[in-house]
C-alpha cells in the first residue's frame, strides 16, 4: 500500500512522489545498506596498505610486549570460565528468544481482554520463577566467580594465600 | 529499479552519511569536552576551535604504515577491523529519526529492535577475533575480556528492552515511537508518554543506559582496551587506518546508540515531551495562530532532525561526563554488576510490567510501589559508600617526638 | 649489524608454577608501572599465581659515581634519585655528611628545609594520587592535582630556577636563603591546597568502584610490614605509626605539631587514605614553619664547609682562599661511618657514607624507600587479579629512579 503513504515532497509536483506503484521487499534497502557498509568497511581497512610506506623490519614485526621478547605462544589455552560464560549467555539468551514472540501479542489481547492474556500471563510468570531460580543457581554455584585459581590451591602455592601468616616469617630473636 | 529502490537507497546513504560526517564531531566534543572538565585546553589548533583535529588525524593514520607483526593470523587480522566498524553502519537500518516515512527509517521491518540487538553482538566479533589474530598477549586477554563482557551485557539490554515491547506491543521502532506518543499515563493528553518517564520504562532505561556504555566499551567498562592494564588490549598491535577503523567504530557505536537509546526511551524527535499536535490545536481554538503554526513547526518534520540529533548530542555529553568522572572497574565486578545486579533487575522490572498491564490502574499502585523500592534499593547501592565512609576513616595518632636520640659517629 | 637483524637481549628467566598458565611481560615499556619497572607475571586467566620483578633498566650508576665526587657535587646526584621529592634527598645526603662532620645547622636554615622537604612531600603524593588514580582508569584527578604541583614547583623555582631537582638543600646548610615573594607564595598555596585536595577526594574517597578496585586489595598486616622491611605509608596503612619525624626527629622536627595518619586494614585503599591524610598533616607543618620562621643565618658559619658571603671575599683573604677552597677541592670529611635517614614521602630515605678522611666518600650508599617497599609487590599480587597489580603498584608509590640508582 505505498500509495497511502503521505508523500512531503507533493508540492515539488509529481516526479517525486507520483511513481509509487509497485510493492517492494521491505528488506531490499536493508540488504542495499549490508553492500554499501561491506564496501566502506573493506576500503577503509586495505586502502592504508596502499597509500601507507612499507618499510618493515624484524624488530618492527615482533609482537609488542612491553619492549621485551614474548615468553610462550600468545595461543595459550585460556580458562574454562570464558566458555562457562558464553555457554550461560546462550542458554539465558535461548530463554530470553522465547518470550518475544509472546511479548508482541500481549498487549492486543490484554486491550481486546481475551482470556489468553490471563492465561498466558500466569505460564509466563511460571515460566520467569523458573528462569529466577536458574539465574539463582548459576549465581549460588559459584559459575561467575572469577577469583578462584586451581594453581593457587593452598596445597600447591602454600603461604602466600593464607592471609593470616606473614609471607616472611619475621626471624625470631633466640634462632640466631 | 524503481523509485522506491532508489529512496531506499537514499535512506540507507543518508544513515551511512551520517555516520561517516557525524564522527569526527564527535571525537572533537570528547576531547574538547573532556579537556573542559579536567582544567585543560584541548585542540584548538586545527582549524576554527580545533574541530578539524579529528580529520587532520585521520588523514595522517591513513599514510602511516602498515605494521602488521610477522605471525598474525594475516587474513583474520586484516578483517577484524572491518567487523568492528561494519556494525556501526547497519545498526541504524531500522532506526526512526523523524515522522517522514520517505526518508526514515531505511526499513519499516517487523524485526526492528531485533536487529538493534542482533548487530549489536555482532561488534563483538570484531575485537575478539582482532584480539585472538594479533598474537599478543594483551590483545589476547583483551579479546577475552571483551567477549564475556559483551555478552553479559547483551543479555542484560535484551531483558531490559522487554517492558518497552510488552508496552508496545511490537518489536517496530516506528511502533515503539508511535507508542511514545501517546498521552502520557494514557491520561494527560498534552504530554507524550516518553517511556523514561514511566517508571517501567525508567527503570529499563537506566538498565538499558548500562548496558549501552558496556556494548560501547565506554570508561567505566572500557576493560577490553584498559590501557593502564592492557597496553591498548585488542588493538595493541593495530597501527595506521586499522587502527582508526576500531576507533572509528568505537565513536560510531557510540553515536548510534545514543541514537537507538532516543528512539526507544526519549520519544524519538519530539523536542519535548509535550503532544505538540494537541498544543497546536488548542491554540488554534483560542485563536492563536502564530502559535499554533509555531508549536507545529517545532513539533514538525522540518525540525525532526535538528531535535533528534540533539538528543543524541545530549546522551554523548553523559558519555563523556561518566568517563571524566568514574575510575574502571575490575573485571570480576563488571561481570557481578551484570549478571548479579542488571540482569535480575530486568527481568523483575518485565515481571511488574506485565502486572501492570494485565490489571490495570488499581495494580498500577502496587506495581509502582514495588517498583519504587526496587529504585530506592538502587540509590542505596549507589549511596553505599555513606556506610563506608566511618569505618574507612584513617586514625591520626599523636606520637611523642623522641627527642632523647643522641646520635654516635662511629671513628 | 644491520637493522633488520636488531633485536633486543631479552631473555626471561622465570619458572612457571601452574599448568596452562600465560606469561606476561608487565613493562619495562608498560603504562602503569610508573617508569621501566619489569613484572613478569604469571597468568591463570587473570588471576596472578607468580610474578618476579626484574629491576635494572633504569640503572645509572650513580653510588659509584659519587665516589668520584667531591660531597658538594654529589648533591645534583641526589635529585635524580626520587625526582619527585628531589628535596628530601638532599636533606638526607646533608644530614649524613653534617653527621660525620658534626656541625649543626642554625634554627632558620632547619625551619626553612623543613619547608622545603615537606613541600616536596606535598609534590610527591599530588604525583602519587594523579598517577594511582590514572592506573584504575580515573583520569580527571590527575589533571587535577597536577596543577596543584605546579604551583609547588613554581615555588622550587623562586628558589633555586630548577623545578623538580632544585639542590638547594646541601651540607652545611642551604645554598642560599628564602627568596623574595617566596613567603606570599607559600602562604597562599597553603590557604587553597585542602580545599584543592578536598574536590580531587571528592571524586574518590567515596566512590563506589573506587572502594570497590581498592578495598581489601594487597592487604598487609604489621608483621609482614616488618618482616619485608617496610616503611613510610605502607606500614602506617598497616596501622603501625611508624614516621621518622617521630621515632628519629632531624632539622627540628620535633617543633612541629602534627599527627600521624595510621590505616586500619593494610590494604590499598587504606594507603591511599593515609597519604591524603598525610598531605593535610604537611600543610599543617608548614604553616607552623612559615609562621614561626626564625631569623639569623641560614648556613653553617664553618667556613670550611660552607663557602663564605661574596662580600667578605672583598675584605678577607682568609674568606678568598676558603672560598677557592671550597670550589676546587671541596671540603673533607673525618674518617668515619654515617647513616642519616629522612622520613621520605615513600618511606624511610637513608644515606649511609664511609670516609676515610678524603674530599670524597669513600662509599656512597642509599637506603631507597621505594626498592624496599618493591618487595612488597609479590606477597601482596598473588591471588589477586591483573588488574589489580596495576592499584597495588601504585599504593606502593615507586620510583624507578631510586631503586635502580
Amino acid at each position: 500500500m505505498p500509495g497511502s503513504i503521505g508523500c512531503p515532497l507533493a508540492h515539488l509536483g509529481p516526479r517525486f512522489c507520483g511513481k509509487i506503484v509497485e510493492p517492494v521487499n521491505p528488506y531490499l534497502p536493508i540488504f542495499v545498506m549490508i553492500a554499501l557498509a561491506s564496501v566502506i568497511c573493506i576500503a577503509m581497512v586495505s586502502l592504508s596498505w596502499l597509500l601507507g610506506p612499507k618499510k618493515s623490519t624484524a624488530y618492527k614485526e615482533s609482537p609488542f610486549e612491553c619492549g621485551v621478547a614474548p615468553t610462550g605462544s600468545a595461543h595459550e589455552r585460556f580458562p574454562i570460565k570464558f566458555y562457562l560464560t558464553a555457554m550461560l549467555f546462550i542458554l539465558f539468551d535461548i530463554e530470553v528468544v522465547f518470550l518475544w514472540s509472546w511479548m508482541t501479542v500481549f498487549r492486543g489481547w490484554v486491550e481486546k481482554g481475551t482470556p489468553s492474556a490471563m492465561y498466558s500471563f500466569w505460564a509466563v510468570m511460571v515460566y520467569m520463577v523458573l528462569w529466577f531460580l536458574g539465574d539463582f543457581y548459576v549465581l549460588r554455584s559459584g559459575a561467575l566467580e572469577w577469583e578462584e585459581s586451581k594453581t593457587l590451591h593452598p596445597e600447591k602455592f602454600g603461604k602466600a594465600v593464607d592471609e593470616e601468616a606473614p609471607y616472611v616469617q619475621p626471624v625470631s630473636e633466640d634462632a640466631a | 529499479m524503481t523509485p522506491e529502490f532508489w529512496w531506499g537507497t537514499l535512506r540507507a546513504l543518508i544513515i551511512i552519511a551520517f555516520v561517516l560526517v557525524g564522527v569526527p564531531p564527535v571525537i572533537w566534543w570528547e576531547r574538547r569536552l573532556l579537556s573542559w572538565m579536567q582544567d585543560r585546553v584541548g585542540p584548538n589548533r586545527v582549524g576554527p576551535w580545533g574541530l578539524l583535529q579529528p580529520i587532520a588525524d585521520g588523514v595522517k593514520l591513513f599514510f602511516k604504515e602498515e605494521v602488521m607483526p610477522a605471525a598474525v593470523d594475516k587474513f583474520v587480522y586484516w578483517l577484524a577491523p572491518a567487523i568492528a566498524l561494519f556494525p556501526a553502519f547497519v545498526i541504524g537500518a531500522t532506526l526512526v529519526w523523524g515522522p517522514n516515512p520517505m526518508l526514515t527509517p531505511v526499513a519499516d521491518v517487523d524485526i526492528g529492535i531485533l536487529w538493534v540487538l542482533a548487530i549489536s553482538s555482532l561488534g563483538v566479533y570484531g575485537i575478539v577475533l582482532g584480539g585472538w589474530a594479533s598474537n599478543n598477549k594483551y590483545s589476547l586477554l583483551g579479546g577475552l575480556r571483551s567477549t564475556a563482557q559483551l555478552v553479559s551485557y547483551e543479555l542484560a539490554m535484551g531483558v531490559a528492552l522487554y517492558s518497552v515491547l510488552l508496552v508496545t506491543g511490537s518489536l517496530k521502532m516506528t511502533e515503539v515511537v508511535a507508542r511514545q506518543q501517546a498521552p502520557l499515563y494514557d491520561v494527560l493528553p498534552w504530554a507524550q508518554n516518553w517511556f523514561i518517564l514511566t517508571p517501567y520504562g525508567f527503570g529499563a532505561g537506566v538498565i538499558f543506559l548500562i548496558c549501552m556504555i558496556a556494548e560501547t566499551n565506554r570508561a567505566p567498562f572500557d576493560l577490553p582496551e584498559a590501557e593502564s592494564e592492557l597496553i591498548a588490549g585488542f588493538h595493541t598491535e593495530y597501527s595506521s587506518m586499522k587502527f582508526a577503523v576500531f576507533f572509528m567504530g568505537e565513536y560510531a557505536v557510540m553515536a548510534m546508540f545514543g541514537a537507538i537509546f532516543t528512539d526507544l526511551f526519549l520519544g524519538g524527535w519530539s523536542p519535548l515531551p509535550l503532544n505538540w499536535d494537541y498544543l497546536s490545536a488548542q491554540a488554534s481554538a483560542a485563536h492563536l495562530g502564530w502559535l499554533s503554526s509555531a508549536l507545529s513547526f517545532i513539533g514538525g518534520a522540518w525540525m525532526a532532525p535538528v531535535w533528534f540529533i540533539g538528543k543524541v548530542f545530549f546522551l554523548l555529553t553523559v558519555y563523556i561526563w561518566i568517563r571524566a568522572t568514574l575510575p574502571r572497574l575490575r573485571y570480576d565486578q563488571l561481570m557481578n554488576v551484570g549478571w548479579k545486579f542488571l540482569l535480575p533487575f530486568a527481568a523483575l522490572n518485565f515481571v511488574l510490567t506485565a502486572v501492570w498491564m494485565l490489571f490495570g490502574w488499581l495494580a498500577f499502585g502496587i506495581a509502582a510501589a514495588v517498583v519504587a523500592a526496587g529504585y530506592l534499593m538502587v540509590v542505596g547501592f549507589v549511596l553505599r559508600p555513606r556506610a563506608f565512609k566511618d569505618a574507612a576513616k584513617v586514625h591520626l595518632v599523636d606520637v611523642q617526638a623522641n627527642t632523647a636520640q643522641t646520635i654516635e659517629v662511629q671513628r | 649489524m644491520p637493522e633488520s637483524t636488531f633485536m633486543p637481549s631479552t631473555e626471561t628467566r622465570f619458572e612457571k608454577i601452574g599448568e596452562n598458565t600465560l606469561v606476561v611481560n608487565m613493562g619495562p615499556q608498560h603504562p602503569s608501572t610508573h617508569g621501566v619497572l619489569r613484572v613478569v607475571l604469571e597468568l591463570e586467566g587473570e588471576t596472578i599465581v607468580n610474578l618476579d620483578v626484574q629491576i635494572g633498566y633504569l640503572h645509572t650508576g650513580m653510588e659509584k659515581e659519587a665516589e668520584y665526587q667531591q660531597y658538594l657535587k654529589c648533591v645534583t646526584m641526589t635529585d635524580r634519585m626520587d625526582y619527585l621529592s628531589a628535596n628530601n634527598n638532599n636533606l638526607a645526603h646533608a644530614l649524613a655528611v653534617e653527621k660525620l662532620l658534626q656541625i649543626e645547622i642554625p634554627p632558620r636554615g632547619q625551619a626553612l628545609r623543613v619547608i622545603l622537604a615537606e613541600l616536596s612531600r606535598i609534590a610527591s603524593h599530588c604525583v602519587w594520587l594523579g598517577t594511582h588514580a590514572l592506573d584504575l582508569g580515573a583520569m580527571t584527578p590527575f589533571f587535577w592535582i597536577f596543577a596543584e604541583r605546579e604551583k609547588i614547583l613554581d615555588m622550587f623555582e623562586m628558589f633555586s630556577g630548577v623545578r623538580m631537582m632544585p639542590s638547594w638543600i646541601v651540607p652545611g646548610g642551604l645554598r642560599g636563603d628564602m627568596p623574595e615573594g617566596f613567603e606570599q607564595a607559600l602562604r597562599t598555596f597553603l590557604k587553597q591546597f585542602p580545599s584543592a585536595l578536598s574536590d580531587v577526594e571528592a571524586l574518590l574517597v567515596t566512590n563506589p568502584i573506587w572502594i570497590g578496585r581498592t578495598r581489601n586489595i594487597g592487604k598487609l598486616t604489621t608483621d609482614q610490614c616488618y618482616a619485608l622491611g617496610l616503611s613510610g605509608p605502607i606500614i602506617r596503612g598497616s596501622g603501625e605509626p611508624w614516621d621518622l619525624r617521630k621515632s628519629n626527629p632531624y632539622s627540628g622536627y620535633e617543633k612541629y605539631d602534627f599527627q600521624i595518619p595510621v590505616g586500619q586494614n593494610g590494604d590499598v585503599y587504606d594507603r591511599f587514605l593515609v597519604r591524603l591524610a598525610e598531605m593535610r598533616e604537611s600543610v599543617k607543618i608548614l604553616q607552623q614553619a612559615i609562621d614561626g620562621l626564625p631569623g639569623g643565618a641560614w648556613s653553617s658559619s664553618d667556613r670550611k664547609v660552607v663557602p663564605p658571603p661574596r662580600e667578605e671575599l672583598d675584605s678577607s683573604m682568609e674568606s678568598l682562599i676558603h672560598h677557592f677552597k671550597l670550589w676546587t677541592e671541596g671540603f673533607h670529611t673525618p674518617v668515619g661511618e654515617a647513616y642519616a635517614a629522612v622520613e621520605g614521602p615513600k618511606g624511610e630515605l637513608g644515606w649511609y657514607i664511609v670516609s676515610d678522611g678524603t674530599n670524597t666518600p669513600y662509599r656512597w650508599h642509599v637506603r631507597p624507600s621505594s626498592f624496599m617497599n618493591l618487595q612488597a609487590l609479590k606477597p601482596m599480587c598473588i591471588g589477586h587479579l591483573i588488574a589489580d597489580v596495576v592499584a597495588i603498584i601504585g599504593s606502593i608509590d615507586i620510583v624507578l629512579g631510586e631503586i635502580d640508582r
